[in-house]
């Protein structure tokens, strides 16, 4: 997703980390990040997903005036052409890579730039033909320097998957 | 608390159990942290009735900040360079899943790690990777 701003924000580390299960103080506690390697609050490993919350176009939250494809008192029938999935093309989510250049923190400022990759095919044994399509995102700082490079892989099957 | 490189061996291995009992509360949590509210993960009657799963299941990226938080509790804080996973078996509700990282190969102040994530039956829910600087 192509994001032009993305503050890094301490309560939104925060609420991302207890969403994960995440108790360590470095996620929220300044004096107590002040004592540890890095020094202050960062991020954990998997937060950079959240640009999504700063995409204004983001297909999978609700947005004012707009249909939205989950229920309310029965099924709304509303379609969507690909049901979801954060690895990019729609569809499931396969697979998730992360490089950091380095760890982010409150106060940073990013911005994520999405660079198409390949897709392929292939023919899977539980849902029929899965379409693969990957995407690379790039998330850079307030001074332009690279910090996270991801890349996700999407699926999109021909039938749900059996359980 | 990083890990030194003297210290380490390949093979070794670290384990910890990630959730157990995954609730439902906690995928909506994570769908509200994430920002990711697709209503296959949060909305019972149109991932049952319209999508035609069993029931609502975990984002893969649930699964994998948990495992994530295995990963840092293991390397320290602020230490991983590289960590990427694929999803390979859906996580649902009520699933209690056990993660391990093992030492690959230690070069160059980096320790390189195989990552997987299993469920209670021992299916492989997440397989990947992880590199991070050690002492």
């Amino acid at each position: 997703m192509a994001v032009e701003k993305f503050p890094v924000e301490g309560s939104h580390i925060m609420m991302f980390a207890r969403s994960v299960g995440d108790d360590n103080q470095i996620y929220y506690d300044e004096d107590h990040a002040k004592g540890t390697e890095p020094g202050k609050v960062i991020a954990p490993p998997t937060f950079a997903q959240s640009s999504a919350q700063f995409d204004p176009s983001y297909f999978l939250r609700p947005k004012v005036g707009e249909d939205w494809f989950g229920s309310g008192g029965s099924p709304t029938g509303v379609k969507r052409e690909a049901s979801g999935g954060g690895g990019g093309g729609g569809g499931l989510h396969a697979e998730q890579h992360f490089e950091y250049h380095r760890h982010v923190s409150p106060g940073d400022v990013l911005t994520a730039t999405v660079k198409p990759g390949k897709s392929w095919e292939k023919e899977g044994k539980r849902s029929g033909k899965l379409m693969f399509s990957e995407t690379i995102t790039e998330y850079r700082d307030q001074s332009g320097e690279l910090v996270i490079t991801a890349r996700g892989v999407g699926v999109r099957t021909e039938r749900p998957v059996d359980a | 608390m990083a890990l030194s490189a003297s210290n380490l061996n390949v093979g070794d291995t670290y384990t910890e159990c990630l959730v157990e009992d995954l609730k439902r509360t906690q995928i909506v949590q994570y769908a509200g942290a994430s920002g990711d509210y697709n209503p296959l993960h949060t909305d019972e009657i149109f991932t049952v009735e319209v999508a035609k799963y069993p029931s609502v299941f975990a984002h893969g990226m649930l699964t994998m900040g948990m495992t994530g938080r295995m990963l840092t509790n293991y390397v320290g804080d602020g230490r991983l360079t590289k960590y990427g996973v694929r999803f390979t078996s859906q996580v649902w509700p009520g699933d209690t899943l056990n993660s391990t990282a093992t030492v690959e190969s230690v070069e160059d102040g980096i320790v390189n790690l195989k990552v997987e994530t299993t469920n209670q039956d021992g299916s492989m829910v997440l397989s990947g990777y992880a590199a991070a600087k050690v002492d």
